[in-house]
């Protein structure tokens, strides 16, 4: 049994160390937010939070995360500013993509409060959206920088 | 409250009973049979409509979910014919059935750019039948003539300031006769049609809600994955079975036809249970096939004689009597889907029904393919269609119903087959390479004379529709050049069709989203070759007054394109007809001396008719160029040794955030019958960047992807 913090509750699996989280988050824990994409660590698809950081949870093992605070979309309020934006800007086309991409959104802001066009790009180039959500990625993440920079007052 | 306030809390309640449902008894909301969908509805005039007493309209979608908008588009439409209140309509997948065929294709699949333009009139028809039934309800009930009574958002309003909400009016609307031919209104009355809305599945989608395909369980299920031959032709030699159920997990390894199935308990366990099967295959059956190789082959197959998919005019004695001619050839390479959610299918097989989830784009074919593995009748098999995480044509496929189908047979219990990203890489059905050429003359006048063109590509027709293949011809293979928009009088166009091993299928635009990259980059030639502008020579060729023309017309003074480009840069343009539709970009491109192409300003403008759903219609655009921007400069499957060697994003890499340009979309506003629109936005961008390219380096690049040369 190996001991995962994920979304503030304490979560006990029945897994190898060496399953990768993405597996464990949704086949274990039923959190299917967590996308299985590449399974390479090449596509961003599956990120999650690790303490904060944004991780591929495909190239991480439970053994790695375990001790670490793991958040999943489900624990992101209702309300988050990436949240918001997401849907106020009409970001989702398929939209399976789009929760890594948020969370990876959330490591951003946290870093770079007031992020420049090309601060984005740079930050979200290694990412992927076979649909083509990108144009709106952008403005969403905008948003969410000007709605966080609200909140903090 | 505000409007919007109350959509969004009408959704999230919504969301949540469903999300709640598909958690921990998902079986209850998707065990629903087509005729049973909702028990007993108080009304439910048409198969895609109902209204309950709480006033809540639910439209039952039969289109697969796959994010472009349609989800959100359909309810539109009948909503507005309604007189619906857009705050109480909810949308639901319906299960496959018959109301939910395209009247013209007579089966259910989401493709073709189709789901609204084929359901047109009947959409319409739909809400106009319950509005007017509606009405009646009301004029009974207070004794006044219908056309007395008048409807607004939801609520029917009688000559004496009576007033009835539709859920207090259904109970005796389901007494009347439904009406066949309801006025439609005039579109200058619609109120939803046209208008900004929210998609409904988008704040799910941000929530991480949405149960897609992959996400899908039931109570007693197991996870399987399987094991295909990884080179075409190989076949199945030997595989350790105990080794695989020795791993954790692993609860059965079953053999199917010429391939292993490996259920497990979780994915991992599968798919570290086939990992352990140490497997051995057959040599491939054709391992010359290479990058190396093919090439060649498609040039070999060029030069034999092709078959006539039209000849009109006086080919040969045009171009004999042409001031100029000039001919080039153009190449295409195979492309992979590359959706992002892995392909996927849920089965569950008992005695006299056969349940099937997934998030195809074929329900009809899911519903065949299920009823001939099992020997059930097609209404004997259920099929429920989960949101798509991508599609583009690869989900009409139906190799995941044959796994998933055969192991739930063999286990006796509900299997979700999951293939893995290398699995999906290494057995998609392609979109087909192609290779032509093109001879076309010019008159004195720098008109074009005649066109000959020659195509030489793999058939996917002749696998999935061969009723439409008719004398050899494929009329995928050569749309977008049999039909291309240009008035010319003399024109053939030849067909071979080459055979080869490797499976090529439905991929976004079919075949125009390779024939315009040829039509379109050699019209620049001979633009080029008449020593007239690009876009004017384009114009001259079109139908004066017709929507080609003039959507050209106002893309170019959108697109601003009489002023010469920024220092630096240069312009290119490009055309689409097709699926009802029509569609230009403007590309505004740099060369780096060192041949690094840059993209900074797409315009795209669409003409699709009605824009029933602008929004959508504007992020299928931006979609459509970042797409094709994608494959006009990295796509491009690799193979070695017989089989596919680009089996992963690493060696099939996509265009990520750095290369997307700034995007300006021009949707033509006119209130003509709807057209498509996922599709339509694709072709016309690659060959409008390779234009732009030329006009900045005076350098002709006639192969996808483009390089510049060095």
């Amino acid at each position: 049994m190996i001991t995962l913090n994920v979304n503030g509750t304490q979560r006990q699996v029945d897994a190898t160390p060496d399953t990768p989280l993405l597996w464990v988050l949704r086949d274990n824990l039923g959190l299917t937010s967590v996308k299985y994409t590449c399974g390479i660590a090449q596509c961003g698809i599956c990120t999650v939070l690790l303490d904060g950081e944004a991780v591929r949870s495909c190239a991480i093992s439970i053994d790695e995360a375990a001790g670490g605070e793991v958040t999943t979309i489900e624990g992101l309020a209702e309300d988050h500013p990436v949240k918001i934006a997401w849907i106020e800007k009409q970001v989702p086309q398929c939209g399976y993509c789009q929760p890594g991409i948020m969370l990876q959104t959330v490591d951003f802001l946290n870093r770079v409060e007031k992020p420049s066009d090309q601060e984005i790009i740079d930050a979200m180039d290694d990412v992927i959206c076979r649909c083509g959500s990108h144009p709106r990625i952008k403005e969403a993440i905008v948003q969410a920088a000007e709605l966080s920079a609200g909140k903090r007052g | 409250m505000k409007p919007s306030m109350t959509r969004r809390s009408f959704i999230a309640t919504s969301s949540l009973v469903i999300a709640g449902a598909a958690v921990s008894s998902n079986i209850d909301i998707f065990n629903v049979s087509p005729a049973q969908a909702q028990p007993n509805p108080t009304f439910k005039p048409h198969a895609f409509l109902e209204i309950g007493t709480d006033d809540t309209i639910t439209v039952w979608v039969g289109q697969t979910n796959l994010g472009q908008g349609s989800h959100t588009g359909i309810p539109m439409v009948i909503a507005d014919e309604l007189d619906g209140d857009w705050q109480t309509v909810q949308v639901k997948m319906a299960p496959a059935g018959e109301p939910f065929k395209s009247p013209i294709w007579h089966m259910q699949a989401t493709g073709g750019s189709t789901s609204i333009r084929h359901r047109w009139d009947m959409l319409r028809t739909v809400g106009a039948a319950a509005r007017q039934m509606l009405v009646e309800a009301a004029a009974q009930q207070w004794e006044v003539s219908p056309a007395q009574c008048t409807v607004e958002a939801g609520t029917v309003f009688g000559p004496a300031g009576q007033s009835a909400r539709f859920g207090q009016l259904v109970a005796r609307a389901a007494t009347l006769p439904v009406p066949e031919n309801p006025p439609l209104k005039n579109p200058k009355e619609y109120k939803i049609i046209g208008s900004a809305r929210d998609r409904l599945d988008i704040p799910d989608k941000v929530m991480g809600k949405t149960v897609y395909g992959i996400d899908f369980s039931v109570p007693d299920m197991c996870i399987a994955v399987v094991a295909r031959p990884p080179v075409y032709g190989a076949t199945l030699e030997s595989y350790d079975k105990e080794a695989a159920l020795a791993v954790q997990g692993v609860v059965d390894v079953v053999e199917l036809e010429g391939r292993v199935g490996v259920c497990a308990e979780t994915t991992y366990g599968a798919m570290k249970g086939r990992d352990a099967l140490n497997i051995q295959w057959s040599a491939p059956s054709h391992p010359e096939l290479s990058d190396e190789t093919l090439p060649a082959i498609f040039s070999d197959y060029l030069e034999k004689p092709g078959v006539i998919a039209q000849d009109e005019g006086d080919v040969t004695g045009s171009l004999a009597q042409a001031t100029t001619t000039i001919s080039q050839g153009y190449q295409l390479p195979y492309l992979s889907h590359a959706q992002v959610e892995p392909l996927n299918c849920t089965a569950h097989v008992e005695q006299d029904r056969c349940r099937i989830w997934m998030p195809t784009q074929g329900q009809t074919a899911t519903q065949m393919t299920a009823a001939q593995l099992t020997g059930l009748a097609p209404e004997q098999v259920e099929v429920m269609t989960l949101p798509a995480g991508g599609g583009f044509g690869l989900r009409g496929e139906q190799d995941t119903v044959f796994d998933a189908v055969q192991l739930s047979q063999a286990l006796k219990r509900p299997v979700k087959v999951v293939w893995s990203r290398e699995d999906d890489f290494t057995n998609d059905y392609f979109r087909p390479a192609s290779h032509c050429t093109i001879a076309a003359g010019l008159n004195g006048d720098g008109t074009v004379a005649a066109w000959s063109h020659k195509i030489a590509a793999p058939s996917v027709m002749t696998r999935v529709l061969p009723q439409f293949v008719k004398n050899g011809v494929d009329p995928d293979a050569v749309s977008g050049v049999w039909d291309m928009p240009y008035l010319f009088a003399n024109r053939k166009v030849e067909y071979v069709m080459v055979e080869l091993p490797i499976p090529v299928g439905f991929w976004r635009s079919v075949g125009y989203s390779v024939n315009v990259f040829a039509v379109e980059s050699f019209m620049d030639e001979l633009a080029h070759a008449a020593g007239a502008d690009p876009l004017a020579f384009r114009l001259n060729h079109l139908e004066q007054g017709g929507r080609m023309h003039a959507l050209l017309t106002a893309l170019a003074d959108q697109a601003d394109w009489a002023a010469p480009a920024p220092a630096g840069r240069a312009k290119g343009v490009a055309v689409t007809a097709c699926f009802e539709s029509f569609a230009a970009h403007v590309a505004e491109v740099s060369v780096s001396e060192r041949g690094r192409i840059t993209v900074h300003k797409m315009h795209c403008a669409i003409d699709c008719g009605t824009a029933v759903y602008p929004d959508a219609v504007k992020a299928q655009a931006e979609a459509g160029v970042i797409m094709a921007m994608s494959t006009a400069f990295h796509e491009k499957v690799s193979f070695a040794g017989g089989g596919v060697s680009s089996t992963n994003y690493d060696s099939y890499p996509l265009l990520t955030m750095s290369e997307v340009p700034e995007i300006e979309v021009y949707i033509a506003q006119n209130d003509l019958k709807a057209g498509g629109v996922g599709e339509p936005v694709f072709p016309s961008v690659a060959p409008a960047i390779a234009n732009a390219v030329f006009a900045a380096t005076g350098v002709r690049l006639r192969q996808l992807p483009l390089v510049m040369p060095s």
